[in-house]
């Protein structure tokens, strides 16, 4: 539903440009020649396994990590080239819910969520007061809750406290990051159905990365899947998925449609080539002996 | 399209796999480590001149920094005062020269235990404890957050905390150098039954201002170095319960060779000026 109405919203124009970019870890690659366009009011669903480099991908968007070679691009300018206070300025644009909201367990939630108004003294007192309530009751928190530290919410008031603190800066760019893993279905539905009021009324571009195939059908525009690189071989692709997410059960790549439908396929052969290696067809008779041994034990 | 090998790459040979390797790899870590903390200490000091810290972030890290650490700066330094009586007593009386006591005790808590026992206490309460605290946010992104709200991190977490460590550790060395001066005064004048009159006239005779200053001054620099060794230890730590354990032990054990290896540097330094200020004296070490 949200497909449709937010890509013909588009403009066309790209916000975001990733231009060969790399990334390695010390001796760990995780990103490779990736080139990605993100255009002004699309959702970009990053998908992909654990490992990936999905988050990496977020964290270099907004400017926390430099890559290792190419270069990432907003609104037309290298990200690299930015000054202190031009980068200060680009990541004012972005609101970012983290993984596990990364709330400052110090501060009230009151204080989590009027943090960044009050640290750029956007408004004064009265006004932060009033933006803070907005976001809360948007996120559908009840003000009483302002008053309490991170560690007594429930995971799922922590999301949403995480997403009214990304809104309350006002952001022409939201970058979720697993934005319902560890919540319970309903919870899940309840942040899909914020990202997607979120893309509505505020009409944000969005960053979607998750695991979550409810997620990619419910908000996304256009889904991009990322394959691990020690899986791949030297001159294959990274990205093997770029399109909408109607597309994703019949696209031609068999891993895109093992990944959607949840299957392990591949990797149970793997698991098992990896066991015979190791010579684990042993051990596993001896492991077989010691469970035989303690149920006589049991019984004794 | 074909899936590639899970270990295709462990064909190639292994880059670095030697002991060769590994050493300077090794000695490569640590050169950058130590230029990683000098980048640190620049941009701290940096951001204090750039930004002014506000006093809603200063005052509870001032609270639990200074006032927290009173009681057990206080306890330390009464305990060391009185040790240092009970042991220096004996070897004093056996010379005869009991009533010299005061300037022993007394010049031995100014000028050293003083100022390297209130430090230490600080790296172990406070120091651990700030690495700890800015490892779990770094494990849990806490820190990213903060630069992705366009707060510098450094700004708004090291540099609180380097003002705190900089400027309360010096009335810590003052609370520690009092507690042991009145607690090797108790031990010595009420329990070894030193004359009182003549313990407080060679101290009088032997400590100055100069060495109270010395022991103040240094002690400037041991804040410093646990507050940016801790901070640094915590911006840096390894993810899980490990990783932050483990900066908390970092931050301790090398903040407390820092404050030694200071002491000594400090030391020679004070002695060579004190010597060519007043060149018939014997210097301050």
């Amino acid at each position: 539903m949200s497909q449709g109405s937010a890509r013909d919203g588009a403009r066309g124009d790209d916000l975001i440009a990733l231009r060969r970019v790399s990334m390695r870890f010390r001796h760990q690659a995780v990103l490779r020649d990736i080139e990605l366009t993100i255009r002004r009011g699309e959702t970009v669903s990053i998908i992909g396994e654990s490992g990936c480099g999905k988050t990496v991908m977020l964290k270099l968007i907004i400017g926390l990590l430099q890559p290792s070679q190419g270069t990432v691009q907003f609104d037309g300018r290298d990200i690299a080239g930015l000054n202190g206070k031009e980068l200060v300025q680009m990541r004012l644009r972005f609101g970012f819910l983290f993984q596990m909201a990364a709330l400052f367990d110090s501060l009230t939630v009151f204080d989590n969520v009027a943090f960044g108004l009050r640290e750029h003294r956007f408004c004064d007192e009265d006004a932060i007061q009033r933006i803070v309530a907005e976001r809360l009751q948007e996120v559908g928190l009840p003000t009483e809750l302002a008053a309490k530290k991170p560690a007594e919410l429930s995971g799922g008031q922590r999301k949403r406290v995480g997403l009214a603190r990304a809104l309350a800066i006002g952001p022409e760019v939201m970058l979720y990051d697993e934005p319902t893993t560890g919540l319970d279905p309903i919870m899940s539905d309840v942040i899909n159905e914020l990202i997607l009021q979120t893309q509505r009324t505020k009409k944000t571009t969005g960053v979607v990365v998750t695991h979550d195939m409810k997620t990619v059908t419910k908000v996304a525009d256009r889904v991009v899947m990322l394959y691990p690189l020690a899986r791949l071989g030297e001159h294959e692709a990274q990205i093997i998925y770029d399109g909408p997410p109607e597309g994703l059960e019949t696209a031609e790549d068999p891993r895109v449609g093992q990944f959607v439908r949840g299957e392990a396929g591949e990797r149970l052969r793997e698991m098992a080539q990896l066991r015979h290696n190791n010579g684990a067809a042993v051990p596993a008779v001896r492991a077989a002996q010691c469970l035989d041994q303690k149920r006589e034990i049991g019984h004794e | 399209m074909a899936v590639a090998p899970l270990h295709a790459s462990a064909e190639r040979p292994e880059i670095g796999s030697s002991p060769v390797h590994r050493l300077g790899e090794q000695v490569f870590d640590a050169v950058a480590e130590v230029g990683d903390v000098a980048q640190f200490s620049v941009l701290t000091l940096v951001w204090i001149v750039r930004r002014r810290s506000r006093w809603s972030v200063l005052v509870p890290i001032f609270y639990a920094i200074g006032v927290k650490s009173v009681s057990v700066v206080a306890i330390t330094g009464t305990f060391i005062g009185m040790v240092l009586a009970v042991q220096a007593h004996h070897q004093f009386a056996m010379m005869g020269l009991a009533t010299r006591l005061g300037s022993v005790i007394n010049i031995s808590i100014v000028r050293e235990l003083g100022p390297v026992l209130a430090a230490t206490m600080l790296a172990g309460r406070v120091g651990s404890s700030m690495a700890a605290e800015l490892g779990t946010m770094r494990v849990t992104e806490q820190i990213d957050a903060l630069s992705a709200l366009g707060t510098n991190p450094i700004y708004y977490l090291v540099v609180p905390r380097f003002l705190a460590c900089l400027l309360l550790i010096p009335l810590l060395t003052l609370m520690g150098d009092f507690m042991g001066v009145i607690g090797g005064a108790v031990v010595s004048t009420q329990i070894l039954n030193v004359d009182s009159f003549a313990y407080w006239k060679h101290t009088r005779d032997f400590v100055d201002s100069l060495d109270i200053f010395a022991g103040v001054f240094k002690s400037y620099f041991f804040g410093a170095a646990i507050a940016l060794i801790s901070c640094h230890r915590g911006f840096n730590s390894r993810a899980g319960a490990e990783g932050v354990g483990r900066a908390a032990t970092e931050a301790f054990v090398f903040s407390f060779i820092v404050i030694l290896f200071l002491d000594f540097v400090i030391g020679l330094g004070w002695n060579s000026v004190y010597n060519a200020l007043w060149p018939q004296s014997q210097g301050l070490l």
